[in-house]
């Protein structure tokens, strides 16, 4: 079984407070071969009109994922970690995810349903911060691969 | 370098970049990412799953994609959406030369009440398609 289709609209609201530290927008940055100081220099950053250094486009993943697995490993969806292919994601940034953000993540199941034998799954993370403001909205669809016959 | 909204228009292309991915890369991402998924480091386990073999992160492409579209707006909190499909796999070899990817875009819309320009970009590796419908919105000055 791919997916149990039941957990459509569930909400999971479990995920820690994610800290964004500056080393590790450093370490994200240098990763995917950004040389832009915006991410590693406060300074550079704030002269852009940043409070802090900014991080990469898709950072966010580094948080919305953690925040997935807690729908990827609920009992009641059913889904094989092991069968799993990321399909599609995509990013909304309400505003830039910046150093000394605290950041909260609320997981939403926006669809799940089985396809051909395959399950598909599409997830919802809306991040906030401390102040409970909108930060980025993080989209992923997911492919659970059927078992071979 | 950084751009500004008055200088671009529909149907502008991007210069392209060829970006070359190691297995160093790929346990480099996979650190700062957070996704130790073995398929991107075990050739052992990748080809017993029925795969050609270790594989970049889907993600890692788009990462790239997103430093190509940052690097040409000249500041990266300028990108306001980013989303694609993944829609081929990119195999990197167990060697120096690793698998090159070569990004490009093309400027699709323009927003003027929301200073914004849609990019669609292209990933290519073997001549095959990457991403699939990769689009990213960029607020410009």
């Amino acid at each position: 079984m791919g997916v149990n289709p039941e957990i459509v609209g569930k909400i999971y609201t479990d995920a820690p407070v994610y800290e964004v530290g500056r080393e590790k927008i450093r370490e994200f940055a240098q990763a995917i071969r950004s040389t832009d100081p915006v991410h590693t220099d406060p300074e550079a950053a704030r002269a852009l009109g940043y409070p802090d250094v900014v991080a990469p486009p898709t950072f966010a993943i580094v948080i919305a994922q953690r925040c997935e697995g807690l729908v990827m490993t609920d009992p009641d969806a059913g889904i094989d970690y092991s069968r799993l292919v990321h399909g599609e994601q995509r990013f909304t940034h309400h505003r830039p995810i910046v150093a000394g953000d605290r950041l909260t993540s609320v997981a939403h199941v926006d669809d799940a349903r089985l396809m051909a034998g395959n399950g598909r799954v599409i997830t919802r993370v809306e991040i906030t911060d401390a102040a409970g403001e909108p930060v980025t909205t993080a989209v992923s669809m997911v492919l659970i691969r059927a078992e071979e016959a | 370098m950084s751009v500004k909204f008055d200088d671009i228009s529909v149907g502008e292309e991007l210069p392209p970049a060829d970006v070359t991915v190691t297995r160093a890369d790929l346990i480099r991402y996979a650190g700062a990412s957070g996704d130790f998924n073995v398929i991107h480091w075990n050739e052992r386990v990748a080809t017993s799953v029925g795969l050609p073999g270790v594989i970049a992160h889907g993600m890692y492409t788009m990462a790239l994609g997103g430093q190509y579209v940052s690097e040409w707006a000249g500041d990266a909190g300028a990108v306001v959406e980013y989303g694609t499909r993944f829609t081929n796999l990119v195999p990197v070899p167990d060697d120096e030369a690793g698998a090159t990817i070569t990004y490009s875009g093309k400027i699709t819309k323009t927003d003027e009440a929301a200073r914004t320009v849609t990019l669609t970009l292209t990933a290519l590796h073997g001549g095959q398609k990457v991403l699939g419908k990769a689009i990213a919105v960029v607020r410009l000055p």
